[in-house]
């Protein structure tokens, strides 16, 4: 296997292989410290980096991080590239292509036709040489629209999963908290429940109500009960109204497995909520959480670093043209990210590498109490994520998700960054909401009181 | 109608501009404070120690391999074995046990302190097995149970662990199941009953379902997901 190396002073940095090499020029974070492959100093980081820049992308079509013959993802990757987008950036370095994505040839609509011809590791790749302005800079000119019942990431707009989860699914509950958020014009990316239970029976109440709650205050939105797509498929086949199909993904064959999910299984599911024709705008029917750090949880990581897992994972995701991808990015524990500042930074770097691959990408902004962070560390994600363009945020009744015991965004932190930056919604959820906001309260009481 | 009456989310929290009214604000910074502490808060081993005398209940106390709490956060691993003193302590107590309960700080000492001697007295009251000594275990996570089960000899092992604090529960105590515990377990393997607290899950409730689960377990020899819980057999399990 060939080798990369860089000479910093007087010292040599060897590095073995493509995996080592983007493990090592990975900025700090704890979950490569776990697995044991970040680089060992300061200097190797930044001579890992130096060797990275110096590389042409070329190499990542060569050498792929995790063998093609033994996982699906590798496969799909390589099998789904498109050479002809790719030209334009083929003879680039990395390092150049920093520059190129920097500079004013890279418009947002050069950007969208070059996503099909780059490869999730390229990305990851130049995202490790970025600072955060950088980050922004380059995704803020990516718009990526997708459409069901309203569209999602037009320019100027900023949309929100409301996320109305309650510790025992009791459907009056989650009810109360959708019209909580409602009342702040929140909805317009999905209403998603995370359920307690992944019992069929429960899935379908829960996906009834929502129906039902949609229909009755005629919201141009989706609904989603974040259940395995194994149970949102059997749904369906009982005739529950699905709108989005939702599943966790990760970046490896392995690491899906543990998920209990292949790529065969999210094809039949995509399939089967095609075929409802649910959707009045659009067929954009899938919606995926990803986050750094699940395939080392789940030991599937096979010696790649955290942050180029991820980027593969929206390389599995841009397959199903999903209506929704965020990674859920302080969730998984200080263990993999540690504090404010590493959630901070592999937050911009999931939305860019997404965004950069042609995904809707929005952002669960997030953090658990053992993780050292705060709602200060939040908002500084938050407003960036502004800047950077996401797609859509969490809105959670008071930042304070009872059932997942973590905290995310609020309906008062959407507020807070359509204002700042002049967002608005949906354009049909708008117009939905500024003719219904007087009529809410009393709906809402009807609806609870029944 | 207020929609406080129909959930325990912060719904209903009114507004300063787009932002949060003050009060609001530090009511939400009091609980993350709560939940900071909780989940920095050694285990308070010597009263744990006293209680169970004063039960005659027998135990040995361990400790994970993880020196102390930062790097218990930063490496879930050493959390998951014993140090070497430990496994020299339990390795007299081997036996022929149908059972051993096991307690570990996990990520909340407090619910620990509030809520493990109870539930384990009252779970001890109404089970007829060949219990092991109770191990108390310091900077332990979930799977820390394997090593001691095994150690122990006993057939299978239930972990009562402070899980992560949330915002409006930094009490909340898990009780996982393994069928022959052993290293290497995964946690396809465990059954879990989560959220004992004072808000949540009652000791009764969550005694009925791990009595449940338990002779289940050693009826069929097996936990984890082909040992599903009849939760048609139990009562409402929440209290609000």
């Amino acid at each position: 296997m060939s080798g990369y190396s860089h000479a910093a002073g007087s010292v040599v940095y060897k590095f073995g292989d493509l995996k080592t090499l983007l493990a090592k020029a990975t900025p700090a974070r704890s979950g490569d410290d776990l697995a044991g492959i970040s680089a060992a100093t300061a200097e190797e980081r930044v001579a890992a980096q130096m060797a990275l820049a110096a590389l042409p992308l070329r190499a990542f079509l060569d050498e792929p991080v995790i063998p093609y013959e033994s996982d699906q993802v590798t496969r799909l990757i390589f099998d789904e590239h498109d050479a002809e987008a790719f030209a334009p950036v083929s003879h680039l370095t990395v390092g150049d292509f920093r520059d190129w994505l920097l500079s004013d040839q890279a418009t947002g609509e050069v950007l969208n036709a070059l996503a099909p011809g780059l490869i999730p590791e390229m990305a990851a790749a130049v995202s490790k040489i970025m600072r955060l302005q950088d980050l922004v800079t380059v995704a803020a000119k990516i718009r990526v629209v997708t459409r069901f019942r309203n569209t999602v990431g037009l320019a100027g707009r900023l949309s929100t999963r409301l996320q109305p989860n309650h510790p025992t699914d009791d459907p009056k509950g989650i009810a109360a908290s959708i019209i909580d958020g409602l009342l702040y014009g929140s909805g317009d990316a999905v209403i998603g429940i995370n359920p307690v239970s992944d019992n069929l029976g429960t899935v379908e109440t829960l996906l009834r109500m929502l129906d039902r709650l949609r229909d009755a205050y005629q919201i141009p939105t989706q609904s989603c009960v974040l259940a395995h797509v194994t149970t949102q498929v059997e749904a369906m086949r009982r005739g529950a109204p699905v709108d989005l199909v939702f599943q966790s993904i990760a970046g490896t064959e392995a690491a899906n497995a543990a998920f209990g999910v292949n790529i065969a299984m999210l094809d039949e599911a995509h399939a089967q909520a095609l075929e409802l024709k649910r959707g009045t705008v659009g067929n954009n029917v899938m919606y995926f959480e990803t986050g750094q750090g699940s395939a080392l949880s789940a030991n599937a990581h096979q010696g790649v670093d955290q942050q180029t897992l991820e980027a593969r994972a929206y390389g599995l995701a841009r397959h199903f043209r999903p209506m929704l991808v965020n990674t859920v990015v302080g969730f998984i524990g200080p263990e993999y990210l540690f504090d404010g500042k590493q959630i901070l930074r592999a937050g911009l770097e999931d939305h860019f590498c997404g965004k950069l691959l042609g995904l809707p990408m929005g952002c669960d902004i997030c953090y658990t109490n053992h993780a050292e962070a705060d709602q200060d560390d939040m908002d500084a994600l938050l407003t960036m994520l502004g800047a950077a363009g996401v797609n859509y945020i969490m809105g959670v009744p008071g930042a304070d998700d009872i059932m997942l015991n973590y905290q995310s965004t609020s309906f008062h932190d959407a507020l807070y960054l359509r204002s700042v930056f002049g967002l608005r919604p949906a354009p049909e959820f708008e117009t939905w909401f500024e003719r219904t906001r007087q009529e809410l309260p009393r709906m809402a009481g009807l609806l609870l009181e029944a | 109608m207020r929609l406080r009456d129909f959930t325990t989310a912060r719904v209903d929290l009114g507004r300063a501009g787009h932002s949060l009214p003050t009060s609001e604000l530090l009511d939400f910074q009091l609980a993350h404070a709560r939940a900071r502490d909780a989940v920095q808060l050694a285990l308070d081993v010597r009263s744990l120690v006293v209680e169970l005398q004063q039960k005659n209940i027998a135990f040995v106390t361990l400790a994970s391999a993880a020196p102390d709490r930062t790097a218990y956060l930063h490496r879930p691993d050493l959390g998951r074995r014993l140090n070497a003193e430990s496994r020299e302590r339990l390795a007299p107590l081997q036996g022929d046990y149908e059972a051993a309960f096991i307690i570990a700080d996990g990520l909340s000492a407090l619910a620990v302190h509030r809520h493990a001697e109870p539930l384990l007295e009252l779970v001890l009251s109404n089970l007829d097995w060949r219990v092991a000594p109770v191990a108390i275990v310091e900077q332990g996570r979930v799977a820390i149970g394997d090593e001691i089960g095994e150690l122990l000899g006993a057939k299978l092992s239930v972990v009562f662990v402070g899980e992560r604090p949330g915002l409006s529960s930094p009490d909340s105590l898990g009780v996982y199941l393994t069928w022959q515990p052993r290293r290497g377990r995964t946690d396809a393997e465990r059954n879990c009953i989560s959220n004992i607290r004072a808000e949540g899950l009652s000791y009764a409730a969550a005694t009925q379902k791990l009595l449940f689960l338990m002779n289940e377990s050693r009826r069929l020899k097996l936990s984890g997901v082909r040992l599903k819980e009849d939760s048609r057999a139990l009562p409402p399990t929440h209290s609000y």
